[in-house]
């Protein structure tokens, strides 16, 4: 079978473009070098939705930014993705931040970002009251907000699936060659022809593009670390709290998450496109730049630390449109901050792009948008009684930090892209999250995989390929080396 | 509503405690909500010996010890429903749980035991640099998965914590055939028992580096290396001293927090120095009605002093559903030097016959004094050969030394001279 | 001179034991010279462990030796468990192997299981 499209990367940009293409008659295949998809930059990221007076006017990210925010509460509504549209400020907290503030109001203007205004220190103080008493004045964007980005990446991901589209996991690309019809690519999971390719590879965009002889732009990756803290500090803040932006980068924010948590960072570093650890001096930083925004988090409530790794690269821009070397060939590449804001509107890029190449499209009769996931503690007491009724695993928490049920876990585990691994249970249904990571649920999590998965638990692995868990049975019991 | 007159929650092993204690007070409603399979707490995967020599007066395991308690229960009307989750707590004393076989129900109860334990403190908890592969266990999840599951975490391990469920995975893993290759500890003394030490590490010469930590975690997917540094006396890792190991677990015994997200919601005062509520000398929390006992009230070494304060707890919601509630001054307690806290937090002046204080030292002392003092008066002083923070303390004022004390709060510090 | 930390009492006295003689140094108690000597004289163990168990709800059961064992033993009684396959019902107290390891010392359930 030859595809239509295929996308390689199924992070949110690629995710993204899979379901804006399932809308049409189309044969359309998703290549995730991951055993998950949303395993990349996707997991790890700030989750903010930006309001749009970061980029310079004029560019790709500015554009896409501005239609992508106003894209995500309608998408998050209709694909039952977590989304608050709390507003994010920026603040001035010295006197050489003014002129900078200054100069973001005015690209958002040119941008067309609504309703934002200047706010003074008093009126700053009001909206947040735990900010730095010292502010000076704050940028303030009531469009800017929080999503989930790996539930809005499983959503839209979902969805094509569901609609038509050919997930294929553990598939990273080795090689690509011409074709007759368009382009060969080759995977350990065999070769896969298609008409047109989306390269939506992240991290590894320019090694994708190198295999068709483009060598047109490098992806730097660049780490940024973070903090997740214990929802007893989630109201620490209302709204997405950014520092002026310094020659040193962006800088550190502050904000909620749609969980009820805290977020704190990131910084910036260049590294290896697989490297998420994080180090004493990058955690130091982000911990002493946050208390500068707001003085009174206590990071004695911290659950998590992670770092992700954004696709940075030597544009300037968002690198998009059809590779100059290879005909029918895409790229939607570089894409970092903001490109969770961005995604919906790239999808939507991408499917114009392919019409003007002169692929047909016709959208399809049976159209199934839409999807809704059981959140059992956002339940009233008699829905919570009705679901146990029908189906008593609604009944079992089996994370008790975040009230996850194994009817929810079982949901998961039998959904279009079914998690197989521990954290794959976790980002779909919230289990482990929670403020003893897993300690508790972790065992149950892993036996209920293997359970409805029909895998021996010691196969069900943490995360990405390569992080087992079990080593094997005690007593002699199926014992595997892991090698 | 469904009613009961004394709701427990937690079926380990103060909630089995304060359950015997207040059916033997005379209170003969009583329910025990359990969120796991089965009674008994974190004592089911406790299965190494060494539990109840204060309490029955023999070394038994974790699982015989929780055994004794459910058999005992099982000659009373108390009920136990296990697999039954707590999801919200009033003030005025309204259990909302769920479960598959009652679904969701709201319970009124006439008084209620927190017994919810603790849980461990994690990675994140302690921001340990590097990695995110997997291989990092709270030793009390691996602890789980060896001896209620029957799966081996890994073969080649390091232990960051010298706390007693650390060292004893140490000797199971060693007994299962892993090789553990250290047992790293923070602090310049260990926060294990003697006997752990010597039984779990020295038996089979896994060395233990007090002063140190792990400064960096490695491996792709599943863990490959960890680095461990020797600290200088303000706990940061000195430059130069690293030391690197091949393996392929870390277990995190790290230490332990109360679980009390049900009692922050209630309303109940929380101590920050316990992480657990502030009680009165009967248990009783801020809450009249409502009572704490074991590890969500604060942090115990040994099973036995768990039982004798959830007796104490039971005791205290039986003569609560009985008699109403107590009243009467109330006198504060605080921690002087060398003290990190007590328990209780405060006391009734006309405590009945004697006062129990249970608290922490802050460091290892030798031939020191716990000295009691009304303002500038000394009231009580008790001599002891040895303190260690890893061991709860505990004093016993008999109630005619507390009749003349001024009602200012009474002070409780170390002396040494 | 073999080096001990006394384990009778909290306070942890470093022992020193001559291996002839078994003389010891640096407790402050009698309790402490017993231990010492003990420790190298006939040093024992109770070992505590987990069976294969057939069951509706549990793989594992958990056992111990129902008396301290010989120190030296243990990995012996280890493998000897290893072996052993217990089906429910059982109850705290069923010997489970008798004698293991010829060490007078019998491998008991430790928890009841019904089903």
């Amino acid at each position: 079978m030859i595809y239509d499209v295929l996308v390689v990367g199924c992070g949110v940009v690629g995710a993204a473009c899979a379901y804006s293409l399932s809308r049409y008659d189309l044969r359309v295949g998703i290549l995730e070098a991951s055993n998950d998809v949303a395993n990349g930059t996707t997991k790890a990221n700030s989750a903010i939705v930006h309001a749009g007076y970061d980029p310079l006017p004029g560019t790709a990210m500015a554009k896409f930014n501005v239609l992508g925010n106003a894209m995500m509460p309608d998408l998050c509504r209709r694909l039952d993705v977590p989304f608050s549209g709390c507003g994010s400020l920026v603040l001035s907290l010295a006197p050489e931040d003014d002129a900078e503030l200054q100069k973001l109001y005015a690209q958002g203007e040119a941008n067309g970002v609504p309703g934002q205004r200047l706010l003074s220190a008093a009126e700053t103080l009001a909206l947040e009251p735990n900010v730095n008493p010292d502010v000076r004045s704050a940028l303030y964007a009531p469009s800017g907000g929080i999503v989930n980005p790996w539930e809005l990446c499983y959503a839209m991901a979902e969805t094509a699936v569901r609609n038509g589209a050919d997930l294929h996991l553990e598939s990273p690309v080795t090689a690509i060659e011409k074709s007759e019809a368009g382009y060969r690519l080759t995977t350990p999971k065999g070769v896969f022809e298609a008409r047109f390719v989306l390269n939506c590879a992240g991290v590894a965009a320019d090694r994708i593009a190198a295999m068709i002889g483009d060598e047109s732009f490098r992806i730097q990756p660049t780490k940024g670390e973070y903090f997740l803290l214990d929802k007893s500090e989630g109201k620490r803040v209302g709204r997405v709290i950014f520092q002026c932006p310094t020659k040193a980068g962006k800088g550190v924010l502050v904000a909620p998450t749609v969980h009820g948590n805290l977020i704190v960072g990131p910084d910036a570093a260049p590294c290896a496109p697989e490297d998420t650890a994080n180090t004493p001096a990058g955690m130091a930083y982000v911990r002493t730049s946050a208390l500068r925004s707001v003085p009174s988090i206590n990071f004695r409530e911290n659950i998590r630390n992670f770092a992700g790794v954004r696709a940075n690269s030597d544009h300037p821009d968002f690198i998009l449109g059809e590779s100059r070397a290879a005909k029918g060939f895409f790229h939607l590449a570089g894409i970092r901050s903001p490109g969770l804001t961005a995604a919906p509107a790239l999808g939507e890029e991408a499917v114009r792009w392919l019409r003007e190449a002169g692929l047909a499209l016709t959208e399809k009769a049976n159209f199934r948008d839409g999807r809704r996931r059981i959140r059992f503690h956002e339940l009233s007491d008699e829905e919570k009684n009705e679901l146990i009724r029908q189906d008593p695993r609604y009944g079992r928490v089996i994370c008790r930090c975040e009230t996850v049920t194994e009817g929810e876990i079982v949901a998961a585990l039998h959904t279009p892209i079914p998690p197989t691994t521990v954290n794959g249970v976790k980002r779909r249904v919230g289990a482990g999250m929670g403020r003893c990571q897993g300690g508790f649920c972790g065992p149950r999590v892993q036996e209920i995989i293997a359970r409805e998965l029909g895998m021996d638990q010691t196969e069900v692995l943490m995360d990405w390929p390569g992080t087992w868990v079990l080593c094997g049975e005690t007593k002699g019991g199926a014992s595997h080396d892991e090698g | 509503m469904t009613k009961a007159e004394l709701v427990i929650i937690g079926g380990g092993p103060a909630g089995l405690a304060a359950a015997l204690s207040a059916w033997e007070s005379g209170v003969k409603d009583i329910l025990i909500l359990e969120r796991d399979r089965q009674a008994g707490g974190i004592l089911n995967q406790c299965i190494h010996n060494g539990f109840g020599l204060h309490y029955f007066k023999e070394e038994l395991t974790g699982p015989e010890y929780a055994g004794r308690f459910i058999e005992m229960l099982r000659g009373t009307d108390v009920r136990v429903r296990t697999d039954t989750m707590v999801l919200d707590l009033t003030a005025d004393r309204i259990l909302h749980t769920v479960s598959p076989e009652h679904g969701y129900e709201a319970i009124r109860a006439g008084a209620i035991v927190l017994a919810m334990g603790c849980r461990e403190r994690t990675r994140g908890a302690i921001s340990i640099p590097g990695a995110r592969c997997s291989g990092v266990f709270t030793a009390g999840a691996a602890q789980r998965f060896l001896n209620i599951e029957g799966y081996m975490v890994g073969k080649r391990v390091v232990i960051l914590g010298s706390g007693d469920i650390g060292l004893i995975m140490a000797r199971r893993m060693t007994l299962e055939g892993a090789k553990v290759l250290a047992c790293v500890e923070l602090m310049p003394y260990s926060g294990g028992l003697n006997r752990n030490i010597v039984q779990c590490l020295n038996d089979f010469d896994i060395p233990l580096y007090l002063s140190h930590t792990v400064t960096d975690v490695r491996g792709k997917d599943r863990l490959e290396q960890v680095t461990v540094s020797k600290v200088d006396e303000n706990r940061r890792p000195i430059p130069g001293t690293e030391m690197v190991f091949d393996c392929d677990t870390l277990l995190l015994s790290v230490g332990l927090l109360p679980e009390n997200e049900l009692s922050r919601q209630a309303g109940v005062e929380i101590d920050p120095r316990t992480n657990g509520p502030r009680v009165w000398e009967n248990c009783e929390t801020s809450i009249p009605g409502v009572f704490a006992c074991g590890n969500v009230l604060h942090v115990h070494d040994l099973v036995d002093y768990v039982t004798a304060e959830s007796m104490r707890a039971g005791e205290a919601a039986a003569k609560f559903i009985q008699a109403g509630g107590e009243t009467g001054d109330g006198v504060e307690l605080q921690n002087g030097d060398g003290v990190g806290y007590t328990v209780p937090q405060h006391f009734r002046r006309d405590v009945s016959d004697k006062l129990q204080i249970f608290f922490r030292v802050r460091r290892i002392y030798r031939d020191a004094f716990i000295s009691v003092y009304d303002g500038e008066r000394r009231i009580a002083r008790f001599k002891r050969e040895h303190m260690a923070p890893g061991e709860m303390e505990n004093i016993t004022i008999p109630a005619m030394f507390l009749k003349h004390i001024t009602g200012g709060p009474l002070t409780v510090r170390i002396e040494e001279d | 001179m073999k080096e001990l930390i006394c384990i009778t009492c909290p306070k942890g006295c470093h022992l020193k034991v001559d291996e002839e003689t078994f003389a010891v140094t640096g407790n402050s108690c009698p309790r402490g010279a017993v231990y010492g000597a003990n420790e190298l004289r006939n040093p024992v163990r109770v070992v505590t462990s987990t069976v294969v168990l057939e069951s509706e709800s549990f793989r594992r059961l958990p056992v111990k030796t129902d008396r301290a064992i010989p120190k030296a033993k243990m990995f012996e009684v280890m493998a000897e468990i290893a072996k052993v396959r217990v089906h429910a019902p059982v109850r705290v107290g069923d010997v489970l192997i008798a004698n293991v390891a010829g060490t007078d010392g019998n491998v008991v359930a430790t928890r009841s299981v019904k089903e």
